[in-house]
């Protein structure tokens, strides 16, 4: 059983974006992670909620789910919607790919989450939605003597 | 977000300040794009990220949507003082070989 579950369920408006990437990082400071740490887990959570508005329920709203658990030192991210899904999940999670290039948009979401945390994974299914799992280590590094 | 600016000698500094992400960008867009058209007769602008306290990838295309207008007018841009966070965005997209930050 985990240590700690949290549970958020919202609109895929934009203006909630910032709501739930400070909810996850207020929720995971009884770790005791470093600046760094949390701003990786800001970063990885904001990239993942904005696809949900951008691309899964592009022009319509729909649901996003975030759900965290703290096991072990560890946080576990689930971040789900039911949108459109990504056809082709290799090439979406290429860095610079992008399905909007017109928006402005850096095609990095992908890149950002798997680089800044410490397990990424994204299962996704056309027209049921996509689910992206990613964790966090924050286990006390282990000096050399 | 709050977008400011300021021409000093030749040089448009343009001040961000707040949250970039995909909900405040749009108006940072419009807002950062009316200073650069005011103030066509400058020969380099500067973005100052110092007080921007959070941002995700939007940042990346925000300021790759901001050289690509530079571009087309010939002036340089650069960036200034990114936070720690901001900058580790940048480095990773290798955005600054394109716009590079100011020493």
């Amino acid at each position: 059983m985990a240590d700690n579950y949290l549970k958020l369920q919202f609109y895929s408006l934009p203006r909630n974006q910032a709501f739930a990437r400070d909810a996850v990082a207020a929720f995971c400071l009884e770790l005791n992670p470093s600046l760094s740490a949390l701003s990786d887990v800001k970063t990885a959570v904001s990239e993942a909620v904005t696809n949900c508005t951008v691309h899964a329920y592009r022009g319509k709203t729909g649901l996003v789910t975030v759900e965290c658990e703290i096991a072990d030192d560890e946080l576990h991210i689930k971040i789900s919607d039911s949108g459109k899904g990504i056809p082709d999940v290799n090439k979406a999670v290429q860095p610079f790919f992008t399905s909007a290039p017109s928006d402005e948009r850096s095609g990095m979401g992908f890149t950002i989450m798997q680089t800044f945390m410490d397990e990424f994974k994204v299962d996704s299914v056309q027209g049921e939605g996509t689910v992206v799992y990613m964790t966090k280590s924050f286990k006390a590094e282990v000096k050399n003597a | 977000m709050v977008v400011s600016g300021c021409v000093s000698g030749k040089v448009l500094y343009i001040s961000l300040a707040g949250e970039m992400d995909e909900c405040s960008a749009q108006s940072a867009r419009a807002k950062c794009d009316k200073l650069i058209d005011d103030n066509l007769g400058v020969t380099k602008i500067v973005i100052n990220l110092s007080e921007v306290a959070f941002m995700d990838s939007t940042g990346i295309g925000f300021l790759i949507g901001r050289y690509k207008k530079a571009s087309k007018l010939a002036i340089p841009l650069h960036v200034e003082k990114p936070n720690f966070a901001a900058d580790k965005i940048l480095n990773l997209s290798g955005i600054y070989s394109l716009i590079p930050k100011e020493k």
